[in-house]
């Protein structure tokens, strides 16, 4: 008997009984379905953080002195030679950034309590990756002159300056009058414990002559040539302010607890999140697994019950004189029918349903997932269903007759 | 005695027992049946509940195989064939009619008739043809399309005769093939066993009721598992088993 007919004699048997078949499909297709966009969503909320920290800006290097009191730490001087073209080649721009925490901004007799006053760079903004929205950033020139102008986060603006636009208008800060030129870009705040949009951004000099004095930095953004550079840059950094610090380099890169600065890369965050992301990962995978395996169990009931419930047909086709391996054949190949289309539509549904957004994440299928969730369902498919076939076929054909 | 060209036996049964059980719980359904066929006849085997009637069919049937004993089918010994021959010879040699007619679910009779042409190997167009011929046979070739639970009882026996018949096989076996089935129906089915036997088939069959037995050429009775009677009806009854068995012996020994 060609295996054609054995073909034909399985499509026969799957539509013969067209619920049952349907309702098999269904249980598979719920277990692939469910673990593949399972996997999905926790693959996609991982990758959500990843994305959020990618945001910060991956090739920079932050170097904060960790000093107190205006002796030591990094002065405005030394924060200018990390820019040296032949000690530090990969060092694109060089952001030193005052914070003049505290500060309070008053326009039209409104008040905001500005946590975060910084005094930086024109370079500032692509290092730190906060474009300015709406206005203009101030330029070299504006530094240079120690123009009076802000650039405000989304925060302040809403604050102070509620339904109007706030670009042009002037507010005082500790009595001294600033313009607003520019908002800055809605940030995503995630990390870090204070709101990354209430912040004003100055121009180095200005916020010195008005509210710092000409103190140490307390940080130095380091913008390096490419992300794959940045460790390259750290190290040049590092090499820099040892010198000009007169540290003894006791540790090479990352500074030891002794020196006055500490070194921090967005690769090392980013190492530190993966690490957060794999664990939740991890544990979506151990609920999908779960799942799989639930999904298994019921794909193995269905399987059991439809051969069982077919022992007598499987009696009569033994009495027609029906070889065994025929028998077999036509099982596998239903069994096979009926684990692929499922399976299939299991993935198509969780193809469909990624597209989706789900509670607040958007899924990312894992084309691993797909290939597991559709092995295992189609696997356990294939073996309950062809085993009790099996069994039943290897029975004399009275007794298989005679099975309820 | 004119057998010298006599028909040859197709079936031939020499001291079949068999034990269900073990133990405590054993049961002796057949205790040394012997039993010779020939060519052509047509044979009812009658008997009460537990005389081992059924035990016997289904090992003539080649469902079952018998504790001990031989079983030479078309002078083949079964019991030494493997799976796949006896798969073979239920297929080619044997039509199988079941009391309960066991015709395949949810499809249709013209799909039934022609299963074992396809375990055969039979191509599709000749297996549509010889299928629809033997529904025809059994006059049910404008039902071809029904499936079973559309068909009444008698007429599913039917298409299950026209399933047993469509191989060609030497041997038609019936067990109870009329047991379900009321008296009409039981006459549709008679009819169609009534001129296989015109038609030179050979056919055993069980029943429970006389009237049935008696359309037989040849009546056996079965008590506790052996044989308590076996007369020829056409015309001249044989005088009873020792005296059939005795002629049978010789008809095998020329």
């Amino acid at each position: 008997m060609s295996f054609f007919e054995i073909l034909r004699f399985a499509v026969g048997g799957v539509t013969a009984n067209k619920l049952r078949s349907a309702l098999t499909m269904l249980g598979i297709l719920i277990g692939v379905g469910a673990v593949i966009l399972l996997v999905a969503v926790g693959n996609g909320s991982a990758k959500q953080i990843t994305d959020r920290i990618a945001a910060m800006g991956s090739s920079t290097v932050t170097v904060q002195s960790t000093s107190r009191g205006t002796t030591g730490g990094i002065t405005l001087e030394t924060a200018k030679a990390l820019k040296d073209p032949v000690l530090a080649p990969n060092v694109k721009t060089v952001s030193p950034v005052i914070n003049a925490t505290s500060s309070t901004m008053t326009y039209q007799g409104s008040d905001h309590a500005v946590p975060q006053f910084i005094g930086t760079y024109p370079s500032y903004f692509a290092a730190s990756n906060t474009p300015v929205g709406s206005g203009t950033a101030f330029t070299d020139e504006d530094l240079a002159q120690g123009r009076r102008l802000v650039v405000i986060g989304q925060t302040v603006a809403e604050t102070l300056f509620p339904g109007t636009n706030p670009v042009g208008a002037e507010v005082t800060v500790s009595g001294a009058l600033f313009t607003v030129i520019g908002v800055l870009d809605e940030k995503s705040s995630s990390s870090g414990f204070q709101d990354a949009n209430d912040v004003v951004v100055a121009p180095l000099t200005a916020v010195q002559q008005v509210l710092t004095g000409y103190g140490p930095v307390n940080s130095v953004i380091v913008e390096a040539t490419s992300a794959a550079k940045v460790t390259d840059a750290q190290a040049e950094v590092a090499t820099i302010l040892d010198q000009r610090l007169k540290v003894t380099p006791t540790t090479t890169g990352n500074s030891a607890s002794s020196t006055p600065y500490r070194i921090q890369n967005a690769a090392q965050l980013l190492e530190t999140q993966t690490q957060t992301a794999s664990t939740f990962t991890v544990l979506l995978g151990a609920v999908a697994g779960i799942s799989l395996l639930v999904g298994g169990i019921g794909i193995t009931n269905i399987m059991l019950v439809t051969v069982t419930e077919r022992t007598r047909e499987i009696g009569i086709r033994k009495a027609l004189g029906a070889p065994r391996r025929v028998i077999l054949t036509q099982f596998l190949v239903e069994a096979t029918m009926l684990s692929l289309i499922g399976g299939g539509l299991g993935v198509a549904m969780a193809l469909i349903g990624s597209q989706f957004t789900i509670v607040g994440v958007k899924p990312v299928i894992v084309p691993s997932s797909i290939v597991l969730a559709l092995g295992v369902s189609v696997a356990i498919g294939l073996f309950f269903g062809s085993v009790p076939a099996s069994r039943a076929a290897g029975l004399r054909p009275i007794d298989a007759l005679r099975y309820e | 005695m004119s057998a010298l060209t006599g028909p040859k036996p197709v079936l031939d049964v020499r001291e079949l027992t068999k034990v269900y059980g073990e133990g405590e719980a054993i049961v002796q359904a057949l205790r040394g049946v012997s039993l010779l066929v020939t060519q052509g006849d047509y044979v009812a085997i009658m008997g009460s509940s537990g005389s081992g009637k059924s035990t016997l069919m289904n090992i003539l049937g080649c469902l079952d195989v018998p504790s001990r004993g031989q079983y030479l089918l078309d002078g083949v010994d079964v019991s030494r064939l493997n799976e796949n021959q006896l798969a073979l010879i239920r297929n080619r040699r044997i039509g199988f009619v079941f009391q309960s007619f066991n015709l395949i679910p949810r499809t249709s009779a013209m799909a039934n008739v022609e299963l074992p042409l396809a375990y055969a190997g039979v191509k599709s167009a000749e297996r549509r043809r010889r299928a629809m011929a033997a529904l025809d046979r059994v006059g049910l070739a404008d039902r071809a399309d029904h499936q079973p639970n559309q068909l009444s009882g008698g007429q599913q026996q039917r298409v299950a005769v026209a399933r047993a018949l469509v191989t060609e096989p030497a041997l038609v076996l019936a067990d109870e093939p009329t047991g379900n089935l009321d008296s009409r129906s039981t006459d549709d089915v008679l009819a169609v066993f009534d001129q296989l036997s015109e038609a030179g088939r050979t056919i055993v069959l069980i029943t429970h009721e006389p009237e049935v037995g008696d359309r037989a050429k040849r009546l056996i009775k079965l008590f506790d598992g052996q044989i308590s009677s076996d007369v020829r009806q056409d015309g001249a009854p044989h005088g009873g088993r020792l005296e059939d068995q005795q002629t049978i012996l010789m008809e095998r020994l020329r």
